[in-house]
């Protein structure tokens, strides 16, 4: 049995103005130890995914269909102290800001202790010997002093590592990290995602890595979905998405990184910008930005088409898959 | 000196620093039973010389909090410098009056990080990019300022039709578009661009490099682009100056510089950039966190992290040094030839 199982999930955010749909028809499995990178340009659906996964929707968003289970639960019909225990305990989430995640009135060990007695029968003595391991671990200098300083005393990169040992805390199955090292400069994101890395891998966590950034999901992840528009437009191995792209809107996004480009030559851009979530095309959400654009593409929704390990919503990749199984009949 | 005569902006020994010790009442403190007065300062910048040649694109990198942000804003005269100067083709131009300082204003021009909140949400687009061309060039015909409009609108792919509409109405793309439009629209010689594209998408992010690339070669414009994006730079920059904590560590051509990085700080970055190709980071760590710019580490800012520093490093401050192969680097162990 997979450790996570999304089937079909739908997230609705009912406004006055119509119902927006942020998440459509989303399916993905994630195995004990695996770790998951979620990629999309910002609207696409990528942090909603992550805070559907245990609810934290709050209205007018609400899970309109679909399924999530964890370890066969199914966690969207569970009674709310059922999926309290889950939550933070099993499945642990990391946010962007660490200022916004960290209480700024509480001493960081306060916070850790309230988290492990919350969920633990312990000693509060108990409680800080396990707040200072995770500390330890986390890779924190002198410890002890930490756990009674205020968030604000911290520098970024420091409350960071505070909110991962936080996530660390009671040892959770899984842990949705959404953006964890957007708000860091480039020397503090390597450390913290080389950190993340191997605390993973040492504990057998599993990983749902959500980021803008390919660099940081093809170092880290094992598999990755690519978001479009609230749907998943393409999942596969990391690496075969990363070295062989196939569907056109993953393929203009390797393409639109200055890495990929000769120097002082024009970047290969994708013309256009995502379209805003009340008005989706008709048919495959990325038509009006396509090259390779066809006459079904306005009209029907692609369907998953297998490519190798990956799996691709593109027409392009279903008539091809077509004209082969044609040629076989013959 | 070559190098003067093709300056087009010349940035010598700048110092910034900012208090932040309060009004007087907030520096009267008892100490020992002693009234005393504290002054406490931000070091933003510590000395930095920087000439920007005609026609190039030079990018200032670093971490947050380098002062990379302060060197853009000091050089479009937005912030007075606390010592050192600035000229502009020559002339000197940090202690002018902001009547003097006019024609300058027109050649150089300045692009923010965040079109959400450089943009004034209460004027329209027409009215927005009418406003720097009216000022600067008051003789001119409405019919005149209505076409150069168009036409810079039509240069950054902004439909002059949506001319009408209010900022809100815009994509970040399509502000920060219009954001360069508005710098555009004086026909200025010098643009700074404070990290123009960190607040956009990858895909958007390439369309306005692309945008800029294309003014610079049309209107043969120089930039000064701050950036803390180092793929970014490596595609755009025709040189780079790395700072760290105030200083500039190192300046080189691009291509050097991503190929034969010289300076400790300057290595440890390069190999931080998360990227496609390799599979687990292989990086060099840096110990620490950077220090305050308040207490400023003696010697080399950079001593506390760097696994090559010695005790010349810790007390001696180094001093930009120009290497053979024209990489400039501020390092006594690259001067020793032990790093």
């Amino acid at each position: 049995m997979p450790l996570l199982e999304v089937n079909n999930l739908d997230v609705c955010f009912g406004l006055r103005s119509g119902a927006v749909k942020a998440l459509r028809d989303v399916s993905f499995t994630l195995e004990r130890g695996e770790r998951l990178g979620v990629v999309g340009e910002s609207g696409a659906g990528k942090s909603v995914l992550g805070f559907s996964i245990i609810n934290l929707l709050s209205r007018p968003g609400h899970i309109s269909s679909g399924s999530v289970h964890f370890e066969g639960k199914d966690l969207a019909s569970l009674a709310p102290g059922e999926l309290r225990s889950i939550r933070g305990n099993r499945i642990s989430m990391i946010f962007q800001d660490p200022m916004m995640t960290l209480n700024p009135v509480l001493t960081i060990g306060v916070q850790m202790i309230e988290c492990l007695l919350a969920h633990r029968r312990m000693s509060k003595a108990d409680a800080k010997r396990v707040a200072l391991k995770k500390l330890q671990q986390v890779q924190i200098p002198s410890p002890e002093k930490r756990l009674d300083q205020y968030p604000h005393e911290l520098s970024g990169g420091m409350r960071q590592r505070i909110v991962i040992a936080i996530g660390l805390l009671l040892d959770p199955d899984l842990i949705i990290a959404d953006e964890p090292t957007t708000a860091l400069d480039v020397t503090i994101q390597a450390e913290i995602m080389d950190l993340m890395l191997n605390l993973c891998e040492q504990n057998n966590v599993a990983l749902i890595l959500i980021t803008h950034d390919l660099g940081v999901v093809s170092q880290v992840t094992q598999r990755m979905l690519v978001m479009y528009a609230g749907r998943i437009i393409e999942q596969g191995p990391t690496k075969e998405v990363i070295n062989d792209a196939q569907h056109p809107y993953t393929q203009g996004l390797m393409n639109a990184l200055p890495q990929m480009a000769i120097p002082g030559q024009k970047l290969n851009q994708i013309k256009g910008s995502m379209p805003p979530l009340q008005d989706i095309p008709k048919g495959c959400s990325f038509n009006p930005r396509c090259e390779y654009v066809m006459d079904i593409c306005h009209q029907a929704l692609p369907p998953f088409t297998r490519s190798g390990n990956c799996q691709v919503a593109c027409h392009m990749m279903a008539e091809s898959a077509q004209d082969k199984l044609q040629l076989k009949e013959v | 000196m070559a190098e003067q005569n093709n300056s087009l902006v010349q940035i010598s020994d700048l110092y910034k620093r900012f208090s932040i010790s309060g009004d007087l009442l907030d520096q009267l403190q008892f100490k020992g039973g002693k009234l005393t007065r504290r002054k406490e300062y931000v070091h933003a910048i510590n000395g930095v010389s920087l000439s920007v040649m005609k026609g190039e694109a030079l990018c200032v990198v670093g971490e947050s909090g380098c002062g990379k942000s302060t060197v853009a804003r000091t050089v479009m005269g937005l912030l007075t410098p606390t010592a050192g100067q600035i000229s502009y083709r020559g002339e000197r131009i940090d202690n002018l009056s902001d009547k003097q300082m006019l024609p300058y204003r027109k050649k150089m021009q300045m692009i923010f990080q965040n079109p959400y909140a450089s943009l004034n949400p209460r004027m329209t687009i027409m009215e927005t990019l009418k406003e720097p061309i009216r000022f600067h060039n008051p003789s001119m015909a409405a019919s005149e300022i209505r076409d150069k409009i168009a036409e810079v609108m039509l240069s950054v792919g902004v439909d002059p039709s949506w001319g009408e509409r209010y900022s809100h109405e815009f994509s970040g793309g399509q502000r920060q578009r219009i954001s360069i439009a508005r710098a555009l629209a004086v026909d200025p010689e010098f643009i700074v661009a404070d990290e123009p594209i960190s607040a956009l998408d990858v895909s958007i992010q390439a369309q306005v490099l692309n945008l800029m690339m294309e003014a610079q070669e049309q209107r043969n414009l120089t930039y000064l682009f701050i950036t803390h994006d180092l793929a970014v730079v490596e595609h755009f920059g025709t040189r780079v100056a790395v700072m760290y904590l105030g200083t500039l560590c190192e300046l080189a051509p691009t291509k050097q510089l991503f190929s034969n990085p010289r300076h400790p700080y300057t290595q440890a970055l390069m190999s931080a950039i998360p990227r496609l190709e390799d599979n687990r980071p292989d990086y060099i760590k840096l110990s620490g966190e950077v220090p305050t710019p308040v207490n400023l580490p003696t010697g080399c800012v950079f001593h506390g992290r760097c696994p090559h520093a010695n005790e010349r490093c810790r007390q001696e401050i180094p001093t930009l040094t120009l290497l053979d192969d024209g990489t400039q680097v501020a390092c006594h162990g690259v001067e020793e030839n032990r790093v």
